[in-house]
């Protein structure tokens, strides 16, 4: 007797918080989910549309800024010898990283089937695409002249019959970074067809019918469609998940294949898909706090959701303090003095502020989150996750610009300070992505309304049989307790 | 337009074929195998999410996707390893550190990254070329109810086309089964 009601509390203690409160019904859902999409012209929200105009001055600045760069040469910046890499490749990493997060949950939570992804999935996959658009700017413009880049970034013919070299890890960079930001909005695009199918089928207006509805291409939730649709879709998912381990691999060997003491380290690759991905939550975080309040959408975007966001935080979090720990070890360990310089001087050199700004925010703030008031409290997890941005910043400025600017003469040391169009195009970027971020939300649905529906209660086809259980976890927790 | 067939009054039979509703994914099942055994093959679901263990329930084959997507990566390996090959190896041929011209180790990353792409693309448009998609007009789309598919309905669709299709027998299925609104379907709007 006692034995089973021990199990049966066992399995209560077990049993998941639902992923979709209030017992929302599918209608329910759809309405919700689809209510800021549907919302008149003239009664978008006041916060909406100052959001917008703020966004759109940012987007101003970045025009701007772009374009006395190109008139004058990208000696407006402030990198010059020896930090030739400087806060334009801080800032294409650093928005790189922010996009993992949205493959990660898109991808590798699918393949885990990790059910709580549904109700973020497409926020995180919008917000990769986006992210992955502000970061290729730098780059391009970095070349100086972009329209003429296209003939040493791509293999294509040209006058003086030469090739790309492809033994650069800058030419992998292009491969993997344009295959990245397409293969992305391939799976952003596939998971949005049954939505925008819903849209269509809601639509008042004849223009709003006749665009979701070239955009659906006739999807009709139709089952013998379903069978390839969710094999593709599972393809893409086992595709990217590779693919974004893959993109942060290749942007480390950028730095990781020279010969640049604090650069030419092994770890670089894990250490830099680690901080991608913690990055990218973060930013996933701030975004979606914001939008779950403004919106409405509490219910689906659930306390376990967040707490779940949170762990993974705090999981790479430490991975990240731990590769430091490790950078500082085989500097001392490996014997090499012009390393053991490097690290040393990374961390009590002129830059050290730069250095515990990282390491305060990267490493010690995110330990708050083995604390499950803190990981459940959403002004603590709002302002740590936008440490963890700033955190990450710094991390790859402290990388490149350290690295730089004392290498192996002392003759050649210098001092990097950034100039007023550095500041102008990383603001402007961010005019850029939340230009399109909000957009986004106005026009297309923020949470994947037929991925959640599919995780609802109403989703069950086993039948009354199997009673409230439609969780295949609680089934297994229901067999158990039968067998005893 | 083979399919059909002159009826009655003299004019050409349109019916595209009949749709019930069901009250949930469950009795959607349920009801897929009653007309599976009443002798009707032609038939498919229109559901707001994929339903587990439909596939099973239809006697669909597995689909045969992924053998198309290992083509298209396949592909993908081999004109990336081309691509290198021939620009840095052989066209113009690049001496380096004094490496070797043909140094296959570089070529990896760019080969996984292009073996990627390829499938990718081929999984998307192999997905909506075996669904016949994009397809602007279907005459589902003219059950005025059938919107709700996206929403909260769960359809069961039998096409004329099936061989042993009759409309009484139809109605008579899906009746039994728990269908509701059972409605036939033209091929083109009524007017």
């Amino acid at each position: 007797m006692s034995a089973d009601r021990n199990v049966g509390a066992a399995a209560r203690a077990l049993e998941p918080e639902s992923l979709i409160e209030n017992n929302a019904s599918l209608h329910d859902i759809t309405n919700a989910v689809c209510a800021p999409v549907e919302t008149e012209v003239s009664k978008t929200p006041i916060g909406w549309i100052i959001s917008f105009v703020i966004a759109l001055g940012m987007l101003g600045v970045f025009g701007a800024t772009v374009g006395y760069l190109v008139w004058k040469g990208i000696g407006v910046w402030g990198n010059n010898q020896p930090v030739g890499w400087a806060w334009d490749i801080t800032n294409f990493v650093w928005w790189i990283g922010i996009g993992h997060a949205g493959t990660l949950i898109s991808a590798i939570l699918f393949l885990f089937k990790q059910k709580w992804r549904t109700s973020i999935n497409r926020f995180a996959e919008a917000m990769t695409i986006f992210a992955v658009l502000c970061a290729l700017q730098f780059p391009l413009l970095h070349t100086g002249r972009p329209w003429l880049a296209i003939y040493w970034l791509f293999p294509l013919p040209n006058q003086m019959s030469v090739w790309p070299n492809f033994r650069s890890p800058l030419l992998w960079d292009v491969f993997a970074v344009s295959t990245y930001f397409l293969v992305s909005a391939l799976f952003w695009y596939v998971g949005l067809i049954p939505d925008l199918a819903t849209l269509r089928d809601r639509a008042k207006t004849r223009v709003r019918a006749i665009i979701y509805g070239i955009l659906a291409v006739g999807w009709r939730g139709s089952n013998r469609h379903f069978q390839h649709y969710e094999k593709a879709y599972l393809i893409l998912a086992g595709l990217s998940t590779p693919l974004v381990l893959s993109v942060h691999s290749i942007v480390s060997f950028d730095f990781a294949t020279s010969v640049i003491p604090g650069w030419h380290t092994t770890i670089f690759p894990p250490y830099f898909v680690a901080g991608a991905v913690f990055s990218g939550f973060g930013l996933v975080m701030t975004l979606m706090l914001l939008a779950r309040e403004f919106y409405g959408l509490k219910h689906l975007v659930t306390m376990r959701v967040l707490e779940n966001m949170n762990k993974i935080i705090l999981v790479t979090g430490t991975m990240v303090g731990y590769a430091y720990a490790m950078e500082f070890f085989i500097a001392w360990y490996g014997g090499n003095p012009y390393e053991k310089f490097a690290f040393l001087n990374r961390a009590f050199g002129p830059y050290a502020w730069a250095y515990w700004t990282m390491i305060s925010c990267n490493v010690i703030s995110p330990q708050l989150f083995w604390f499950r008031k803190i990981r459940r409290s959403i002004p603590m997890m709002f302002i740590l996750s936008i440490f963890v941005n700033i955190g990450m910043w710094f991390e790859r400025f402290v990388i490149i610009v350290t690295s730089l600017h004392r290498d192996f003469l002392p003759s050649s040391w210098g001092y990097f300070r950034p100039t007023i169009f550095d500041v102008g195009m990383y603001v402007g970027t961010f005019g850029l992505f939340f230009t399109l971020f909000l957009l986004f939300l106005r026009f297309l649905p923020m949470v994947a309304i037929s991925e959640i529906k599919g995780v609802s209660k109403h989703a069950d086809s086993h039948g009354p049989s199997h009673g409230v259980g439609h969780g295949h976890g609680q089934q297994v927790i229901e067999h158990s307790k039968e067998t005893h | 337009m083979s399919g059909y067939t002159p009826s009655k009054s003299g004019l050409v039979d349109d019916t595209f074929g009949i749709v019930a509703e069901f009250a949930s994914p469950y009795e959607l099942l349920e009801a897929v195998k009653a007309v599976r055994k009443a002798g009707f093959s032609k038939i498919d679901t229109h559901t707001p999410f994929p339903i587990h263990g439909m596939d099973k329930a239809m006697g669909l084959p597995g689909s045969k996707l992924p053998w198309l997507v290992l083509c298209g990566g396949l592909l993908g390996t081999a004109s990336a390893i081309a691509l290198q090959w021939w620009m840095n190896g052989y066209d113009y041929a690049y001496h380096v550190g004094g490496k070797p011209v043909v140094s296959y180790q570089a070529y990896v990353p760019i080969g996984f990254e292009l073996t990627v792409l390829f499938s990718a693309f081929t999984a998307v448009l192999g997905m909506l070329a075996m669904n016949l998609l994009p397809q602007p007009y279907h005459p589902l789309f003219n059950h005025p109810r059938f919107g709700r598919f996206s929403d909260d309905g769960f359809f069961l669709s039998i096409e004329a086309k099936d061989p042993s299709f009759s409309e009484s027998k139809a109605r008579e299925v899906l009746k039994t089964a728990g269908g509701t609104e059972i409605t036939l379907i033209r091929e083109t709007p009524e007017t």
